[in-house]
């Protein structure tokens, strides 16, 4: 509203000097009008989620029950590969970590295209009938996603070890106990891992849009729909659907870091 | 224990919210399609009437010519629904797909700025206005994703006599994308030209200074058909549903249904099953 009124101000203040500050006044001009149409996807915005659009709810029911389905299933590798690689030290352990760490920018089109060749019919898991089904979907998220989780939780268990080591020992843990206990100290940074995992999961579109084919009702997600309103020149609409998964992103951090702290303080 | 059990919970909703996509619909089959059918909303206007009178789901991935008849040769689709004539022949004689039936048709239009500095404003010539764009030097942005658009295009290029991708040629542009984000390309950067399909233009809602220049042609007519995928290449070829829903979209029924799909105002599809067959 305030935003709304400011502009109106402004646009009058344009042509008020239009002739005074001339080489400016069309620089002014466009970023109006572009202040204007993202004004208007907010708007578009606000409506579609206050209308509990049926067709808007599948697809963002979809859009987040495919990547969190995608990043628990890379947490659970994620954590142990991180896990064995702080704690183990083996031959090949340093090139591992190299190629870990290239992997965290793995392009979603890259993977997509390979679980594409992998799943299609004429590839060698055709017969699973995996492709263009949520399946496919969550497969190729954990693919893009279980790397960046393993790296980063690595660091973190890496530094904890460093301060419990002793400890551990003295207690007489083996390996396995050791790991275990460290992951479990290290839960709190751990979400935190997981989150970017679900940020990078939730975001991409190249992947998806390749295995899961934005068949509608079926596998259309935030992201290929954006794309297909963007196709078909809908620019306020594929914003106001970027806008809502911004919105969901934003929710569902608050909703992680209030229960950290939470549970940082029932710990302390 | 009390987390683990919402854990626990909480995992087993999230499965469950998996589940219902996979089981509510048991029978359906995938159709590859190009993106002017998906883009100008067809889809979801035609393909609900289909489900409610036979139950079959139709999933459509809507790709450029090229990619679907590349998914039909995978045996990724049951049916493919593409415009690209010289293409199908060849993936039929290939082997690939059986059963090629026209069904509808509508024609490709030339897009520039409404100033149209080539001068190429009703002139119903679409070589004479590929040749009359590259004398000015005007700019041209190619889908260039082998789409039956794109092939239409090469084609034209060919007859006008014209190499766009020789040397010196500066005012050509591929952009390697669908329809709709060329015609983003042009509404953005001003002075150039392209060729869309009818259907993915009328349809388009971000039109800034860009008109319909020409059209006209007979060159420019653009005929889609349906071809089955191969069932005994592909033997998990859902072939019963998949005619079924061919016969319906060919028969007079589903041929009406076509005519009858408006968009500010205009036809984007004309049904013509059997017309020259």
């Amino acid at each position: 509203m305030f935003l709304y009124a400011y502009l109106l101000f402004t646009n009058m203040l344009v042509y008020h000097y239009s002739i005074i500050d001339w080489p400016f006044k069309y620089v002014k001009r466009n970023i109006i009008k572009a202040m204007q149409s993202i004004l208007e996807s907010f708007k578009m915005a606000i409506n579609l989620m206050l209308d509990l659009n049926p067709l808007l709810l599948e697809i963002v029911g979809l859009s987040l029950g495919v990547s969190l389905t995608a990043v628990l299933l890379a947490s659970v590798c994620g954590f142990f590969a991180g896990a064995l690689l702080a704690l183990c030290s083996f031959p090949g352990r340093q090139a591992i970590l190299v190629i870990l760490n290239a992997f965290m920018g793995l392009p979603p089109v890259a993977v997509g295209l390979t679980v594409y060749l992998l799943l299609s019919r004429a590839g060698p898991l055709g017969d699973w009938g995996l492709l263009f089904t949520p399946g496919a979907m969550i497969f190729a998220q954990w693919i893009l996603v279980t790397p960046l989780i393993a790296a980063l939780s690595r660091q973190v268990i890496e530094d904890l070890n460093v301060e419990y080591r002793e400890l551990l020992w003295s207690l007489g843990a083996n390996r396995l106990g050791m790991l275990l206990t460290l992951l479990w100290e290290g839960r709190l940074s751990l979400t935190t891992v997981m989150l970017a995992g679900f940020g990078r999961a939730v975001a991409e579109v190249g992947a998806v849009l390749i295995v899961g084919g934005n068949i509608v009702h079926h596998t259309r997600v935030m992201t290929t729909s954006i794309v297909l309103e963007t196709a078909k020149g809908n620019l306020s609409q594929a914003l106001a659907l970027g806008i809502i998964l911004i919105v969901i992103a934003c929710l569902i951090n608050a909703v992680i870091s209030i229960s950290k702290n939470y549970a940082e303080r029932a710990s302390a | 224990m009390n987390n683990i059990h919402k854990i626990r919970m909480f995992l087993g909703a999230l499965f469950l919210c998996l589940m219902i996509p996979v089981c509510a619909a048991q029978q359906f089959i995938t159709l590859a399609s190009t993106t002017s059918t998906q883009a100008s909303g067809f889809f979801d206007y035609y393909l609900p009437i289909f489900q409610n009178k036979t139950g079959v789901e139709v999933r459509v991935v809507a790709v450029g010519t090229g990619q679907a008849l590349k998914l039909g040769e995978n045996g990724d689709a049951d049916v493919l629904l593409v415009h690209d004539k010289v293409g199908e022949l060849k993936f039929i004689e290939e082997g690939f797909g059986v059963d090629r039936r026209e069904v509808m048709f509508n024609d490709f239009v030339l897009i520039g700025p409404e100033a149209d500095p080539a001068k190429i404003t009703g002139l119903k010539d679409a070589v004479g206005a590929f040749q009359r764009i590259a004398e000015s030097k005007s700019e041209f942005v190619s889908r260039g994703d082998d789409s039956g658009t794109h092939r239409l295009e090469l084609r034209l290029w060919k007859e006008a006599n014209i190499d766009p991708h020789g040397d010196g040629v500066t005012w050509y542009k591929e952009a390697g994308a669908g329809m709709g984000a060329v015609l983003n390309m042009l509404a953005a950067g001003g002075n150039a030209y392209t060729i869309s399909d009818r259907a993915t233009w009328i349809a388009f809602e971000n039109r800034k200074g860009l008109a319909l220049l020409d059209e006209g042609d007979p060159r420019l007519f653009n005929q889609y058909a349906l071809i089955l995928v191969n069932p005994e290449k592909h033997p998990h070829v859902k072939k019963e549903q998949a005619l079924m829903f061919m016969d319906w979209m060919t028969s007079p029924e589903g041929q009406k249904a076509i005519g009858e799909f408006k968009l500010r105002d205009q036809v984007l599809f004309t049904p013509n099953a059997g017309a020259n067959q």
